[in-house]
């Protein structure tokens, strides 16, 4: 009985969804106890309940959870499927800066009237986003410029030429307020309707660009190319494979990933009426481009392992605002927030020590129970020797 | 009453899906060099890690001196006495031989290192053996042949008595080989006991005493190498007969399918020209052979020839057409196969599926993929009847890892997968390196019925046997440049030695005014 037990563990092991779902969960739980250890040093009184709310607060506002993994879910998508072809895209917050520039232009300089004008300023994001994630990638296919350093550069060109065309745009940019206009009705996402929060269509659609990634990803030729170059280069490159142009591709994908996120955010209806999401072109970097990096590592650059990386971040972002009820600074919960990204980017070494140290006690007993084992092979083989020497 | 140093008696080890040694016993002898002979994935290497505490058996002991011992990991194998030289080596690329060798002993004082012992040490055992090492140079900078000797010495300076060599002559010139027996018979005259895992058969006959047969992962038995013959030893390794002279019929040679005119192919290492002004023909139904002693520029000229590099000047034509500026993929298209030479660099995507590593050269053809969307049922019925038909041996069928197949299976693949391919011209890089003789008998066939059916072939060889006896036509390279074209049936094998050591050459016109 014990027997069947221990081998079906042994297997569950050995299936590498199953590893990187436990390392996953092994960053996050690691995570939890540091951040729980940073809340106890702050105010000690509070640890437990503030940790409380972190942990379990994000449950009593679901709907939000889901409307702030939006961003972050399409970021996370840019990192992790250029990763798939081992680029690393951080300059995702770039892209969605510029995604989101695209869709606040459409939504503002354009006349078009009902959906027709939030699907052009999504498509607009979109369109924005792609820019950003070509420049990089044309650097890298026929230059050799490595994308890493391209595309951080492009976070900055991206952010500072945004805020300069807002600020200099007087329909977009109201100066007083130092934020840009409210969006006209019909440019934004239509709601989905839960009372009290802005959760909008923009996570479902979020979802199914997830699922159609991985069905590219596992099923098409491309994504097959793409995987094959990821895994090994030479080889790709052996078999044929265009290999500049599918770093071309694939960086316009994701960028247009990125730039999708950046028009999500900014086209969100807003539940108070007659307003709607702004942008403050006040020279910083779009955050949601590198939580997007920590939401890529977490899911293991699966797209569906994505989508429940951005929703658990999310979740742990809105339980993060209740600690403040007990007194915590919202810094706290970015401090956890960074403690969870920082063992995420472990994740794969602690993937093999979790899988080394379970093979080991299991090892351990098999040898236990081995070694009595030998010891009654021991016996036979002289009772075998025995006999040889006597026929001899 | 024999008497043994260390006797493994009746090892099991099994691995998901497949039990590598299965009651397996293995006597060495004190001061014997005895030989571990079996195909590939026959499960020696295996064995051998077995005693050098790599892995646990399930089953059985390990006795050394008539004594039962544990060994659960390389350390415990070290206080034993047991040392191994890996197939890819253990060394630290950027230290120095010294510290390579006395990496994990450090002789220090409070501490500190204190090399100048351990200095005089290895010079003294370097200069006994005649290993010639120098203790100072960095591991980076010196030959394949010299870093296997760092690995010797490590054994040396530990003091280890039994000595492990997981194929160690794989990656050595034909010179080194020699000097590596001589080496191991010292070794053995010294009372040093020796296991010597290879399938190279005339290395057994050479300086083996005795030798263990594994075949599948069981054990077929052991025999005295005195009073066995290469072809008796061969059928116990495969179970059953194995020619060594490859029969072929005459070739029947008909039109131009490769024709390289004058091509150059600048070096990556060094300013001169890797490949300098190479001109030859390659026709239908005939098998040539590119021979050359490693280095000489035979990567750099496959390279160009199959559009991974570009060439600096001259033409190749394939079918008559012009190929010298095509895409890998063009090439493909128009009937080029490519066995590389280094399987898993370019052979191969380890981290795929056998399945999907057997289209790779095939996946965007429309029996594979339908408006994008790979037809994965067709890739599978394809794998696995290209499984059956090549005899390609793996842990769980058509959706094992790659990189978790033996070395001569991921080989067999791609060679399945090349041959299988619509060709005109097969390319082979090395195609039996490290393969056993049974899988380089079927290797061998395969390339003659390919010659047979009609098809170039062109073969790029480093090992003369191979050369001598697969050969229509021979084209010997030095330094780039090709010295001399021989007939395999009119010329000997120290002819052929001479041309590719730079000590002869011919001035070798236009080929094909020679034909």
């Amino acid at each position: 009985m014990q027997n069947k037990k221990r081998f079906s563990f042994k297997n569950l092991t050995q299936i590498s969804g199953f590893s990187s779902f436990s390392s996953a969960l092994m960053a996050i739980l690691l995570g939890l106890v540091f951040g729980f250890i940073v809340m106890l040093i702050a105010i000690p009184g509070n640890a437990l309940a503030g940790f409380q709310h972190v942990v379990l607060g994000g449950f009593n506002r679901i709907a939000d959870v889901f409307y702030f993994a939006t961003p972050i879910l399409m970021t996370g998508l840019a990192v992790g499927f250029a990763f798939k072809m081992g680029l690393f895209n951080i300059g995702a917050s770039g892209q969605y800066t510029m995604g989101m520039f695209f869709a606040l232009y459409v939504g503002f300089m354009w006349n078009l009237s009902g959906s027709m004008h939030w699907i052009a300023a999504i498509l607009a994001g979109m369109l924005g986003g792609m820019l950003w994630g070509f420049i990089p990638g044309i650097f890298k296919a026929l230059l050799n410029v490595n994308e890493v350093i391209t595309s951080i550069m492009f976070n900055y060109i991206g952010m500072y030429l945004v805020d300069m065309l807002i600020q200099g745009n007087s329909l977009m940019y109201i100066s007083t307020k130092a934020r840009t206009n409210y969006l006209p009705s019909d440019v934004q996402i239509p709601s989905l309707g839960i009372s009290g929060s802005n959760v909008n269509f923009g996570i479902v659609f979020a979802i199914i660009i997830s699922i159609i990634l991985y069905i590219v990803l596992q099923k098409t030729t491309f994504g097959y190319e793409l995987k094959a170059t990821g895994f090994n280069k030479n080889a790709s490159k052996y078999a044929g494979m265009k290999g500049k142009s599918n770093i071309i591709i694939t960086m316009i994908i994701a960028g247009g990933l990125a730039g999708l996120g950046g028009a999500f955010a900014i086209l969100a209806p807003s539940a108070i009426e007659g307003s709607s999401m702004t942008y403050e072109p006040i020279n910083i970097i779009a955050a949601n481009g590198f939580t997007g990096i920590a939401v890529a590592l977490l899911g293991n650059s699966h797209p569906i392992g994505i989508i429940f990386s951005s929703v658990f971040i999310s979740h742990i972002q809105r339980g993060g605002t209740l600690a403040s009820l007990v007194g915590y600074k919202p810094e706290i919960i970015d401090v956890v927030i960074a403690v969870i990204i920082y063992f995420s980017a472990f994740a794969m070494i602690m993937n093999s020590a979790l899988a080394r140290f379970v093979k080991n006690r299991l090892k351990k007993k098999d040898s236990d129970h081995g070694a009595s084992e030998s010891e009654k092979t021991q016996i036979d083989f002289n009772e075998v020797n025995y006999k040889t020497k006597e026929a001899e | 009453m024999e008497n043994y140093i260390i006797e493994m008696l009746n090892i099991t080890k099994k691995f998901p899906g497949i039990i590598a040694n299965d009651n397996i016993t293995l006597k060495l002898k004190k001061g014997e060099i005895h030989a571990l002979l079996g195909e590939n994935g026959a499960g020696k290497s295996t064995l051998m890690s077995v005693l050098f505490g790599l892995y646990q058996a399930e089953n059985g002991e390990i006795r050394k001196n008539g004594k039962v011992v544990r060994i659960n990991n390389p350390n415990d194998a070290n206080t034993l006495g047991i040392g191994m030289v890996h197939q890819h080596f253990k060394l630290v690329e950027i230290f120095t031989v010294l510290e390579n060798i006395i990496l994990g002993v450090e002789p220090n004082k409070m501490g500190f290192l204190e090399k100048k012992e351990a200095r005089k040490r290895v010079i003294e055992l370097s200069e006994r053996y005649g290993l010639k090492v120098d203790p100072d140079a960095l591991i980076e900078d010196i030959t394949v042949g010299m870093q296997q000797r760092v690995e010797i010495l490590k054994m040396l300076y530990r003091d280890n008595e039994i000595l492990i060599f997981d194929e160690p002559t794989a990656v050595l010139t034909p010179q080194e080989i020699k000097e590596l027996l001589q080496i191991m018979k010292e070794f053995a005259q010294e009372g040093k006991s020796i296991l010597f895992i290879t399938h190279k058969l005339n290395e057994i006959m050479e300086v083996a005493d005795r030798c263990t047969v594994l075949r599948k992962g069981k054990y077929v038995g052991t025999v005295n190498v005195k009073d066995t013959t290469k072809e008796e030893l061969s059928k116990m390794m495969v179970g059953r007969d194995i020619s060594f002279s490859v029969d072929k019929k005459e070739a029947n040679v008909g039109e131009i399918v490769l024709s390289v005119k004058n091509l150059t192919v600048s070096s990556k290492t060094h300013k001169n020209n890797a490949v300098k002004n190479v001109t030859f023909d390659v026709r239908a139904g005939e098998i040539v052979c590119l021979a050359g002693i490693e280095g000489n520029g035979q990567t750099e000229f496959v390279n160009a020839l199959t559009g991974l590099e570009k060439p600096n000047s001259g033409i190749i034509k394939l079918c008559g057409k012009d190929m010298t500026k095509s895409s890998i993929r063009q090439r493909s298209i128009n009937g080029m196969s490519h066995i590389p030479e280094d399987r898993q660099k370019h052979g191969l995507v380890l981290d795929y599926k056998l399945e999907e590593n057997l289209v790779l050269q095939r996946y965007w053809q429309p029996e594979f993929q339908r408006r994008g969307f790979i037809k994965f049922d067709s890739v599978r019925k394809y794998a696995e009847k290209l499984i059956k038909k090549y005899d390609i041996r793996s842990g769980q069928g058509s959706s094992t890892i790659v990189r978790s197949m033996s070395g001569g299976n991921q080989q067999k693949a791609i060679v399945a997968r090349e041959i299988d391919k619509e060709h005109q011209l097969l390319i082979a890089v090395q195609p039996t390196r490290g393969l056993d003789v049974g899988a380089i008998e079927y290797v061998h066939k395969q390339l003659i019925k390919r010659r047979d059916a009609g098809k170039a072939v062109f073969i790029v060889s480093l090992e003369l046997e191979e050369v001598m006896n697969v050969s229509d036509r021979i084209l010997v390279i030095y330094e780039g440049e090709i010295v001399g074209e021989l007939n395999p049936k009119t010329t000997t094998v120290e002819e052929l030695g001479l041309y590719m050591s730079g000590a002869k050459r011919d001035v070798v016109k236009e080929i094909s005014d020679a034909e």
